[in-house]
């Protein structure tokens, strides 16, 4: 708070030209390939689709209001969570961290002017709008009910609702995220200022790095899942419906295969902006950085052998459950090397409380509950009460919102300056904060319960018992909602009135603080060399670790 | 004052009321699965505290006081490292020991488990007891006696859970899923459906009467209106014209099917196989899979001529030739 007053009066760069006012015209941002660019460009259009899911959830919040459902249909409700699941999971979370501060920071943090592939990189964005546009034609033209999850013979045979075009959606969308996998990749390999060896790297571009792996090994099998799927239901090829001598746990699979390193795609990005957070806020060294980014390597290899702990009561073999549940115990333990350098990184710092940090400290507190709640659904005979119940919707929003969306928008407003050039009231962002951190937890800590005591997801009407927790649920929600809106409203002033915000307000260290803000085109007028480890703030004595 | 704190303690109990936090408790198994659970909570718990225990001591400990206020540089180090990865290691192999331990010894039924039969269709569970009565979502069985559900579905995927017993599985259309579980109150618990299976998915939900022993067989008498589910099957076989080929005295192009249940048997292809639920309903939907050595592939396929029930009731009739003398080609 005192650094951003301290350091306002720096005068804004307005003599040279930045990114953002290189050129004009809506052709310059559509055809640009200036990876800052399409980075925004990607911002807007996920903020979009997050409202669309957003709204389906509060719609979702208040039918459950009553046992016997507020508002809608048990249809209706079915296409809600549906969408919800669908726009949050492949259209918000997947692409959110890694589409936009990925596309920013990348370049920037290893001191190269863009990335590998600029031109790729703009086709990736095309390649996620067509999937939105394909889905929003698909929600307005009657909508999707099969859950995000589309498992057969439901998909391919039962579902009266636009199972293709959204199964293809998710199709087209998957190879923006293969480009912008294969993009990164390449980036870092190749594109690293002299100087900054690997180990000299920030941990947000480990992060990223581990991310991009599980893209390009990983969403192909989802694609061709749900292609396979789309298949059956046109043509009744028989793969999955066993009417058609198929099998539908191949499905399950295949899809989780995908699905649950997908977990990880949503939430190594956000454990990569939290390691930058908390250094920054505590202008400190990180604790352990190669145990910090070996375990984020470690993550992105283990997640691709754990997936059959979704299946553990499908009747698959005992054997096999066996295997999936001590793997899934094993890929826990990176996790908690992660929070605990954290932590302990927080040790003799000197920490400071702006809004990232309030983000980035929720983060680190709901993952960690998160991750342990993880653990009842690794372990065998408690995955078989919990499993399909709101235990699970409980234990993935503590991921997935907690976590993920915590360090999204942790990282949106740390970054902020670096990316409009401006500042935004940081009293309000201290706020927006506090809120969404406790709506957060009353909207979900019921859940737990609730799937203790045994109610399933996905229920559009339930038994009465359950409903003072639901109440509970859903006005939290409320709170959460509000906790979404305010940012945006003080965001949008920002990036037209907000102060001029200097190279550095944060005083932070990084490749991309030591260019003007916004940055240039070219990012920057030389390229760096880079001399020094990744946070190197300065302190008092270094007393040599790990 | 006392008033007020009275009237407090009221409405936190009226709360309390309202929110349960604990499902009922009535197989052999829920006792044993919540220990395992109560630990993962005590655990989640000690960690949760200490993260953010840790987070806010040094938030307030450590909070900058001024701008020249120099950290002290850290690096790391290596014997907290290994510690945190030990620790946590131990406790999750503790966790997984335990809670594999239960989960394979339960895995199968024990012999003595009483047969009842469930099939899934959108929306409603159809459960068959062996003796003839069939019931919509309800599943009446006596206290204390071990059951055993075959469970498969006439569509979709649908998933069959009893919380108060603590167990679920999928029920899969085109094969059989088991569970069993000894119930251990009398009582009446919630049954459910939880893998989604379309509009009515949320009311696929039903009852489980847990009886006594005796109310249980005076239940039974009363329903006995339909035939068992082997006299079902007898009258299937010979409608459907299965006994011309699978005679009892082993004349027909057919084996005789006569004590072929539950015997290991070889097929054409070399492999072994018990005869088993899985195995019948494959000879009756694709019987060219199942091909025995020495009979020709002439059996027609029956798919979509039987009902997933009448499986059920061919199975329970071919099940019940067990006990007769078997005579076949061989």
């Amino acid at each position: 708070m005192s650094t951003v007053v301290a350091e306002l009066p720096q005068a804004p760069s307005e003599s040279r030209p930045n990114y953002l006012t290189a050129n004009y015209g809506l052709k310059s941002w559509l055809l640009t390939t200036d990876h800052k660019r399409i980075a925004l460009l990607y911002l807007v259009s996920i903020t979009f689709m997050f409202a669309v899911g957003g709204i389906a959830a509060v719609m979702m919040r208040i039918q459950l209001i009553q046992p016997q459902g507020a508002i809608v249909e048990p249809e209706t409700y079915n296409k809600l969570f549906s969408i919800h699941g669908i726009v949050m999971v492949f259209f918000f979370l997947v692409p959110s961290i890694p589409a936009t501060l990925g596309n920013f920071l990348i370049p920037m943090m290893i001191g190269a002017r863009d990335v590998a592939f600029p031109k790729l990189n703009l086709l990736s964005w095309y390649l996620y709008i067509t999937g939105s546009l394909v889905l929003l034609w698909a929600i307005l033209s009657g909508g999707v009910d099969t859950g995000w999850t589309f498992y057969p013979p439901y998909s391919s045979t039962y579902s009266h609702t636009h199972v293709v075009a959204a199964g293809m959606a998710i199709f087209i969308a998957g190879f923006s995220s293969i480009l912008t996998g294969l993009n990164f990749i390449v980036t870092i390999h190749k594109m690293r200022a002299p100087g900054m060896t690997w180990f000299r790297m920030p941990l947000f571009l480990w992060s990223m790095y581990a991310t991009s792996i599980i893209f390009i090994l990983g969403t192909p099998v989802v694609a061709i899942t749900l292609f396979l799927m789309v298949l059956e239901r046109l043509f009744h090829v028989g793969i999955f419906d066993p009417a058609v001598g198929g099998d539908p746990l191949l499905f399950q699979h295949l899809f989780w295969f995908y699905s649950h390193p997908a977990v990880y795609i949503m939430i190594l990005p956000g454990m990569g902006v939290v390691s930058e957070l908390i250094t920054a806020f505590s202008k400190k060294r990180v604790f352990g950085y190669t145990a910090i980014a070996y375990s984020s390597m470690a993550i992105a290899l283990l997640s691709f052998l754990v997936w059959g702990h979704h299946m553990f009561v499908t009747g698959q073999s005992v054997y096999t459950s066996l295997i999936f549940s001590v793997l899934s115990f094993a890929v826990a333990i990176p996790s908690a090397i992660k929070v605990f350098n954290w932590t302990a990184t927080l040790y003799k710092g000197s920490i400071s409380y702006e809004a990232p940090m309030l983000y980035a400290l929720g983060f680190i507190g709901l993952f960690t509950m998160g991750g342990l709640t993880g653990l009842f659904l690794a372990s065998l005979s408690t995955d078989v009460h919990l499993n399909g119940t709101y235990f699970i919707v409980a234990h993935f929003h503590y991921i997935m919102v907690g976590g993920a969306v915590m360090a999204f928008m942790g990282g949106i407003h740390y970054w902020w300056p670096k990316m409009t050039g401006r500042l935004y009231p940081d009293l309000w962002a201290r706020l927006a904060a506090m809120i969404i951190f406790i709506g957060f937890n009353l909207t979900f800590f019921p859940q737990f319960v609730m799937g203790y005591l045994g109610m399933p997801r996905r229920y559009a009407v339930y038994p009465p018992e359950f409903q003072t927790l639901n109440v509970m649920s859903s006005a939290g929600a409320s709170i959460l909602g509000v906790g979404y809106v305010i940012p945006l409203i003080y965001l949008i002033w920002s990036f037209f009135y907000g102060p001029a915000a200097g190279p550095n307000p944060f005083g932070a260290t990084g490749l991309e603080w030591k260019t003007p803000s916004p940055p240039p085109t070219e990012n920057f007028e030389e390229i760096p060399v880079v001399t020094e480890e990744a946070y190197n703030y300065p302190g008092k004595k270094a007393v040599v670790g790990v | 004052m006392i008033h007020f704190a009275q009237q407090g303690l009221n409405s936190a109990a009226a709360l309390a009321a309202l929110i349960p936090l604990h499902p009922p408790t009535a197989s052999n198994v829920a006792g044993q699965v919540d220990q395992v659970f109560y630990f993962l909570t005590f655990i989640t718990v000690f960690f949760s505290v200490l993260i953010f225990g840790c987070i806010f001591y040094f938030m307030i400990k450590y909070r900058r006081r001024s701008e020249d206020d120099l950290p002290e540089q850290i690096h790391g180090s290596l014997p907290l490292e290994v510690i945190w990865t030990v620790i946590p290691s131990i406790i999750c192999a503790v966790i997984f020991v335990w809670s594999s331990y239960l989960y394979v010894r339960n895995a199968r039924p024990p012999k003595n488990a009483t047969d009842i039969y469930v099939i899934g269709k959108q929306w409603m569970w159809h459960i068959q007891h062996p003796e003839g009565p069939r019931e919509i979502d309800a599943l009446h069985i006596p206290v204390n006696q071990s059951i055993k559900l075959t469970m498969t579905s006439q569509d979709v995927i649908h998933a069959f859970y009893i919380p108060a017993f603590r167990v679920k599985k999928s029920v899969l259309p085109g094969s059989y899923n088991e569970i069993w579980f000894t119930p251990d109150k009398v009582g009446k618990f919630h049954l459910y459906c939880t893998e989604y299976c379309g509009a009515g998915h949320s009311k696929m939900i039903g009852w489980v009467y847990v009886m006594s022993q005796r109310d249980y067989t005076a239940w039974l008498d009363g329903q006995m209106k339909d035939q068992s589910m082997a006299q079902e099957g007898a009258r299937l076989f010979a409608q459907l014209g299965c006994s011309t080929c699978h005679g009892a005295n082993g004349t027909g192009q057919g084996p005789s099917l006569a004590g072929m249940y539950g015997k290991p048997e070889t097929l054409k292809d070399g492999s072994t196989r018990i005869v088993d639920e899985s195995l019948i309903r494959q000879a009756i939907i694709t019987p060219n899979s199942v091909l025995l050595p020495k009979y020709p592939p002439i059996m027609p396929t029956f798919q979509g001529q039987v009902n997933e029930l009448q499986v059920l009731q061919l199975m329970a009739y071919i099940k019940s030739l067990g006990t007769e003398e078997r005579t076949s080609k061989q």
